[in-house]
C-alpha cells in the first residue's frame, strides 16, 4: 500500500511544481546554481569513470577476440557501441544518481527538518517550484552534457589503453571507430540521458522534501533515495532498450 | 485581526489541540503561554497554515485563511512574518543573504537600498558586524534575533514569534520583548507571540492566551494574570516560591493587613 501512497505523492509534488515564479530573477540564480552543484560537481568522479570504463572495455574485449580472422579495429567498434549504448548513459548515471541523489535529497530533507522549507512557505514562496524545480531542468540541461562528456572520455579512454598495452595502435583504433557507425545510437544514448536525468533529480527529490523526524531520517532518506533512483534507472533502461532498439 | 475559531488538530489518534478559539486585536501583542507540550506551537502554524487543522478555521481580517485557495493564501502570506522556534535560517546564506532573500523575492528594490534596509533591521535586534557570518557560526541567541530581522524585514502586518527570547539572556529578552512591542505599535501589527517567559507575559503581555494540554485555559491581559483565581493558571505563573510569596505580600497589602513600610525587597533577604 505504501508504494501507491509514494507514487501518488510523487506525482502531486511533480504537479505541484508547475507555477509561476514569484521572481524569475532569483529562480535563474537557483537554476544555474544548481546546474554549477550537479554539473561541476560531478565532472571529476565522471571523467575518471569513463577514462576507466573505456580502458577496461579495450583489454576485455582484446581479451575475448582471440581469432586472428577477426580484425584488431573490431575492438574499436566494439568498444565505441558499448561505451556509447550502456556505459556511458547507465553507468555514469547510475554513479550521479549516487552523488547527484544524495545530495539532493540531504539537502532537501535537512532544510524539511530545520523548518527552512516552512520558512519559505511562510514568506509566501511555493517551495516546490523554488527548491524542485530548478533541480530537475538544471539535472535535465548538464547530465545529457556530462553524458556526451562521458562518451567521448570513454572512447578516448579505450584508445589510450589499446596503446599502453600495445593491443591495437591508434591509427587502427582511429579508424575502426569510423567503421559502420550508426549516429541513431547517439541519439538513444541521448534519449536514455533524459530520462535518467529525471530520475536522479525527481526521485531524491521527493524523497529529501517529504522527510519527517531528524537528522538520523535524513539519512535514511538519502540512501533510500540512491536506491530507488538505481533501480528505477535499471528498470528504465531495459524498458528504452525494448521500445527504442 | 486574527480570529481562531474552534480549531483542532490531532496527529493519529493524539489530539494535540483542542477546540481552541481567540480573537487576536491589530496593534497589540498578543500571547499564547503554557507549559512545555501544550501545543503552543501546533496552534502557532495552524494559525499560518503550515499545518491544516482537523476542524474549525482561522480568519485574517475577517476572511477565512483555511478555505482559500492557493494563490490567496499566498496574498496573505506575503503579509505573514514569522520567527520559528529553531530559528530556521538558511544555512547555505549569511546573515545579509538571509534577511536579504525576502526582499530579493518580493520588490525590485536596487542593491544598495535593500542593503540599507537590512542593515537598519540588523541594527535593531542589535546585530552588528555579523552581516558575513554563517548561521553555523552564530551562537543560539543571536540566530533568533536573525529570525526576528528576517521576519520585519518587509515589514508584515502579522508578525508570529515562536519562543523569540528562549535562549537569551534576561537583558537580550527584554531587548527583544521591547523591539517586538515597539514595531507592533509603530505599524499596526497584529503580533502573536508563543513563550514562557514570565517577562515577556508581564512586559507586552496586551492579550494572553493560556494553553494547558492542548486546551484553552484561560485568557485575559497582563492587568489581569495576576489576580487570576484559576488553579492551574497560577500554578504555572507562580511556578516559584519567590513569585508566590510575592504575590501573597501584594495580596495582604491590599487588603491592609500587614504595614506598608514592608515591601517585596524584604522577601529576597
Ligand atoms: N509533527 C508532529 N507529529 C506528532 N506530534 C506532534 C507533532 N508536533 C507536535 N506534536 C505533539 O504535540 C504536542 C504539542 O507540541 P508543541 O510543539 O506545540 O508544544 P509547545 O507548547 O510548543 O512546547 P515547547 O514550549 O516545548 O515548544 C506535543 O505533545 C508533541 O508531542
Ligand atoms: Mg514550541
Amino acid at each position: 500500500m505504501r508504494i501507491f501512497n509514494d507514487i501518488g505523492q510523487y506525482l502531486i509534488m511533480l504537479r505541484g511544481m508547475i507555477s509561476r515564479p514569484e521572481n524569475a530573477k532569483m529562480y535563474w540564480k537557483e537554476f544555474i546554481h544548481q546546474c554549477s552543484e550537479i554539473g561541476i560537481g560531478s565532472l571529476g568522479i565522471v571523467a575518471i569513470i569513463s577514462i576507466f570504463m573505456g580502458a577496461v572495455s579495450t583489454v576485455q574485449t582484446a581479451y575475448q577476440l582471440v581469432s586472428p580472422l577477426i580484425p584488431l579495429s573490431v575492438i574499436a567498434q566494439v568498444v565505441r557501441d558499448t561505451v556509447i549504448l550502456e556505459f556511458a548513459p547507465t553507468l555514469v548515471c547510475i554513479v550521479l544518481a549516487g552523488v547527484v541523489g544524495s545530495k539532493i535529497a540531504s539537502e532537501l530533507g535537512n532544510m524539511r527538518v530545520s523548518e527552512q522549507i516552512d520558512a519559505l512557505e511562510i514568506m509566501g514562496i511555493n517551495t516546490k517550484t523554488y527548491l524542485v524545480l530548478p533541480k530537475i531542468i538544471a539535472a535535465l540541461v548538464v547530465i545529457p552534457m556530462l553524458v556526451v562528456i562521458a562518451g567521448v572520455l570513454g572512447i578516448w579512454g579505450g584508445r589510450l589503453a589499446g596503446s599502453l598495452t600495445n593491443i591495437i595502435p591508434p591509427s587502427t583504433y582511429d579508424q575502426g571507430l569510423l567503421e559502420s557507425f550508426s549516429e541513431y545510437n547517439v541519439i538513444f544514448a541521448l534519449y536514455k540521458a533524459y530520462s535518467f536525468a529525471f530520475i536522479i533529480s525527481s526521485i531524491p527529490a521527493y524523497f529529501g522534501y517529504y522527510v519527517k523526524g531528524g537528522a538520523l531520517e535524513i539519512g535514511r532518506a538519502s540512501t533510500k533515495a540512491v536506491v530507488v533512483s538505481c533501480i528505477m534507472i535499471l528498470c528504465a533502461d531495459y524498458l528504452l532498450a525494448a521500445l527504442l532498439l | 485581526m486574527i480570529e481562531v475559531k474552534d480549531i483542532k488538530k490531532s496527529f493519529g489518534d493524539k489530539t494535540v489541540i483542542h477546540d481552541v478559539s481567540a480573537i487576536m486585536q491589530t496593534g497589540q501583542c498578543n500571547l499564547i503561554i503554557g507549559t512545555s507540550g501544550s501545543g503552543k506551537t501546533v496552534l502557532m502554524k495552524c494559525m499560518v497554515g503550515l499545518f491544516e487543522p482537523d476542524q474549525g478555521e482561522v480568519l485574517y481580517s475577517g476572511e477565512s485563511f483555511t478555505k482559500m485557495n492557493r494563490s490567496d493564501k499566498t496574498e496573505i502570506r506575503k503579509q505573514i512574518g514569522m520567527l520559528f522556534q529553531g530559528s530556521a535560517l538558511f544555512d547555505s546564506l549569511t546573515v545579509q543573504e538571509n534577511v536579504m532573500f525576502p526582499l530579493n523575492m518580493f520588490t525590485n528594490w536596487s542593491y544598495k537600498k535593500k542593503l540599507e534596509r537590512v542593515n537598519e533591521v540588523l541594527d535593531r535586534v542589535n546585530l552588528k558586524d555579523t552581516n558575513k557570518k554563517f548561521p553555523a557560526e552564530l551562537s543560539g541567541g543571536m540566530k533568533k534575533r536573525v529570525g526576528i530581522a528576517r521576519a520585519i524585514v518587509l515589514n508584515p502586518k502579522y508578525l508570529f514569534c515562536d519562543e523569540p527570547n528562549s535562549g537569551l539572556d534576561p537583558q537580550t529578552s527584554l531587548v527583544i520583548d521591547k523591539l517586538i512591542n515597539e514595531i507592533t505599535r509603530e505599524f499596526n501589527i497584529t503580533t502573536v507571540v508563543n513563550t514562557h517567559d514570565m517577562n515577556s507575559v508581564m512586559e507586552i503581555g496586551n492579550y494572553i492566551l493560556y494553553m494547558y494540554q492542548g486546551h484553552k485555559e484561560w485568557e485575559g491581559s497582563n492587568k489581569e494574570i495576576i489576580f487570576s483565581k484559576n488553579q492551574r493558571l497560577n500554578e504555572f505563573i507562580f511556578a516559584s516560591e519567590f513569585l508566590k510569596d510575592a504575590k501573597e505580600m501584594r495580596m495582604l497589602e491590599e487588603r491592609g493587613r500587614i504595614p506598608n513600610d514592608r515591601n517585596i525587597d524584604d522577601l529576597i533577604k
